[in-house]
């Protein structure tokens, strides 16, 4: 009877699969076109994503730089108290006559031009001058920015067209710095400063050197206490521990501690390391004993996962001729794993280089203007560098967080081709 | 043509049998027991694996394991080099002795006891390493080797012992997972006779190979029996009639009936052994 369910010719089960065959093909090729989009939606938020940013940023490594020969008039030196003496105005002086004018006599001219020429032309004139007072009476040519505005200026973000009420410079302004620029007064370039200088109050000086210092030494912390306390713990729970219900709640414990979120931590930090332990505030030691505490759960979970994968068979093999159990790990299931746990290592790496919340917990946000002095030193790190310029009030400050997240973004890609390679390294095959 | 040749395979291969275990059957009753089993219980969790085993495995030769799947032979074959202590909820109970030694004493180091009891597994499971290494590394943990041109010549002997050193002799840093699955079994039988061990455990050292390294390493097996005391688990019948001089039957955790080859497969006492070696059941 139940035979009566099936065709009992072969052709007519023929043309039943194969009038099914169709919904299946065209659900391969649904589920394909699926994958496609998917793929293509997540690559166009990439390209918008970068490219936002650097259509934002890129300008951050123009830099305008006025270039000009000062006479140091000793008339206008206090001979004994150099760094009393008004340089600012001696640079202020020297490019109004360049540009065929003259101060008056309130000075609005010569405090107009310190508007659009940098304090720094100012410094390293009185710094010379400090260190070698031979030069007094000779002629010293200065190189320093132009201040942020006249940058903006030059980049097409001010217009004159806009009215001069609303600008910051007026058209005096505007006329010197096109003079200024057609007389070769004022050169554009690469700007290296960005790179080699640290914060600063003034955009047109402020560079990221503090904080990518502050990051690698921060990361240096988190790595060399994150990753052998991680990995010793993954490889003691999974290789040796005895798996009861002790074991259990660690491991659950571990997984939520892996999604505990991370302004949590900075509190922690800021409880236990500068409140009860006296760490010093605003460290690398301190931000990277926080982020070690943060990258610890991912480190251990990404470990078992690739000592899990090891083959048993490797195991047995190193157990039957004798091994001890810590040889056997050591030699020969260790290494196995180290693809993963170093996959493991860099993406927490990756994400504590990203961390700004728990940071902000630990006094990191905070203006250090240079290179941090030690891992006890102030010290600021990239993304809270961004931060803070984001929230600062002059424009030209936004066109340099764009840079600083391009100088992030290459870091973390620096970091992710150096896992690549090294697990590259380490990959063997069984 | 393929039948004819097969039949001619068979005839040609029948007599050796019969050699094997004639030679096996006479000279068996003279070898004294390396290993003495008595009153083996093995527990995994709850459920018991083995009852009440007691088997003697006779010096220079080679003890087959047999029965279905399941059976517990491979349970046992573990207990002689206690590979079953690494696995969680594993039990043992009874004596175990190699040499009037228990080696469920405390007092009875596992790391030695591997030492001296080798053990090739049912995959070949040679280290990601080189050949060299692979070999190597038995003798070098236990401090066997004192120097380099020492460690060098255990390699070499144990690689000719194993049959390899022919094939591999100039390739030594290589990967010895890049080696055919039969060569890479003969390494890790290498890798077992490397640190001299005096009992060489098999969990179906063929199971994953064809029937031409099959038949390499039967040979094989048949060369080590003058030298070492070799228990070997298989599913093949036919192997265990050609490579075994005694033969233990198996059947649901319990030690059914033990006795010469030859015996066992013409005239076994227990009807299971009947059934299960005419393929009856299994």
């Amino acid at each position: 009877m139940t035979d009566a369910a099936l065709p009992n010719s072969p052709y007519a089960l023929r043309q039943i699969v194969e009038a099914r065959l169709k919904a299946r093909h065209a659900q391969e090729k649904r589920f394909r076109a699926y994958g496609l989009i998917a793929i293509s939606i997540a690559l166009a938020f990439l390209f918008l994503l970068v490219g936002r940013i650097v259509a934002q940023g890129w300008t951050t490594f123009v830099d305008y730089r006025v270039t000009v020969p000062v006479f140091v008039d000793p008339q206008r030196i206090h001979a004994d108290d150099i760094p009393g003496s008004n340089f600012d105005l001696m640079i202020a002086d020297q490019m109004l006559a360049r540009l065929g004018t003259k101060d008056d006599d309130v000075g609005t001219k010569s405090s107009k031009i310190m508007q659009i020429v940098s304090n720094d032309l100012g410094f390293q004139l009185l710094k010379q001058v400090r260190d070698n007072p031979s030069l007094i009476g000779k002629t010293i040519t200065v190189v320093g920015p132009v201040k942020a505005d006249g940058a903006l200026y030059f980049k097409g973000e001010m217009k004159r067209s806009t009215p001069e009420a609303e600008r910051k410079l007026d058209n005096e302004q505007l006329t010197w710095l096109d003079k200024m620029k057609s007389t070769g007064l004022v050169s554009s370039g690469f700007n290296t400063s960005f790179l080699t200088k640290s914060d600063s109050t003034e955009p047109e000086q402020a560079g990221v050197l503090g904080a990518v210092v502050g990051s690698a030494m921060m990361l240096l912390v988190t790595g060399f206490l994150a990753i052998p306390i991680g990995v010793l713990a993954a490889t003691y729970l999974e290789e040796f521990a005895p798996k009861n219900r002790w074991t259990d709640v660690v491991e659950v414990n571990i997984n939520n501690l892996a999604a505990v979120p991370s302004i949590v931590y900075g509190l922690l930090g800021l409880a236990v390391f500068i409140n009860w332990l006296h760490v010093p505030r605003s460290s690398p030691l301190v931000g990277g004993l926080v982020m070690a505490l943060m990258a610890l759960p991912t480190v251990i979970i990404a470990t078992r996962s690739a000592l899990k994968a090891v083959p048993p068979s490797i195991r047995e093999a190193a157990l039957g001729v004798g091994a001890s159990k810590t040889q056997t790990v050591f030699h020969h299931v260790l290494p196995l794993a180290m693809p993963g746990v170093m996959t493991g290592a860099i993406l927490s790496l990756a994400h504590a280089l990203g961390e700004t919340a728990p940071l902000l917990m630990i006094g990191m946000v905070s203006f250090v203007p240079g290179v941090p002095e030690g891992f006890t030193g102030a010290a600021t790190v990239l993304p809270v560098q961004v931060f803070i310029w984001e929230n600062a009030s002059e424009r030209a400050f936004h066109e340099r967080t764009a840079g600083a997240i391009m100088v992030l973004l290459v870091f973390m890609i620096v970091m992710n081709m150096a896992a690549i390679l090294l697990r590259r390294r380490f990959e063997r095959r069984w | 043509m393929t039948t004819q040749r097969e039949d001619a395979h068979a005839h040609e291969a029948a007599p050796q049998v019969h050699i094997a275990v004639d030679k096996g059957h006479a000279a068996l009753a003279a070898l004294p027991a390396k290993i003495r089993a008595r009153d083996v219980n093995v527990f995994y969790g709850e459920k018991q694996a083995l009852f009440d085993v007691a088997l003697d495995v006779p010096e220079n030769s080679v003890t087959a394991l047999i029965g279905p799947s399941g059976c517990g032979k491979s349970t046992f074959l573990r207990c002689i080099n206690r590979m079953n202590d690494t696995i969680q909820g594993c039990r043992v109970q009874g004596r175990i002795e190699l040499d009037g030694e228990n080696l469920n004493d405390k007092a009875i180091d596992p790391v030695v006891l591997r030492a001296r009891v080798g053990m090739v597994f049912q995959k070949p499971n040679p280290f990601p390493k080189t050949i060299f290494e692979n070999v190597a590394y038995g003798p070098r943990i236990h401090g066997i080797a004192t120097g380099k041109a020492e460690l060098e010549a255990i390699v070499e002997s144990s690689l000719k012992r194993a049959g390899l050193w022919g094939e591999v002799h100039d390739r030594l840093h290589q990967p010895g997972t890049g080696l055919s699955g039969g060569q890479q079994q003969r390494l890790v039988i290498a890798r077992a006779i490397a640190v001299s061990p005096e009992v060489i455990l098999m969990d179906e050292p063929c199971s994953a190979l064809d029937p031409i390294a099959t038949a390499r390493i039967e040979e094989l097996i048949d060369e080590l029996r003058t030298q070492y005391c070799i228990v070997i688990v298989t599913h093949s019948m036919a192997q265990a009639a050609r490579v075994s001089q005694k033969t233990a039957f198996f059947h649901l955790g319990k030690l059914v009936e033990a006795g010469p080859t030859g015996e066992i497969f013409t005239n076994p006492r227990d009807s299971r052994t009947q059934d299960y070696i005419t393929g009856r059941f299994g």
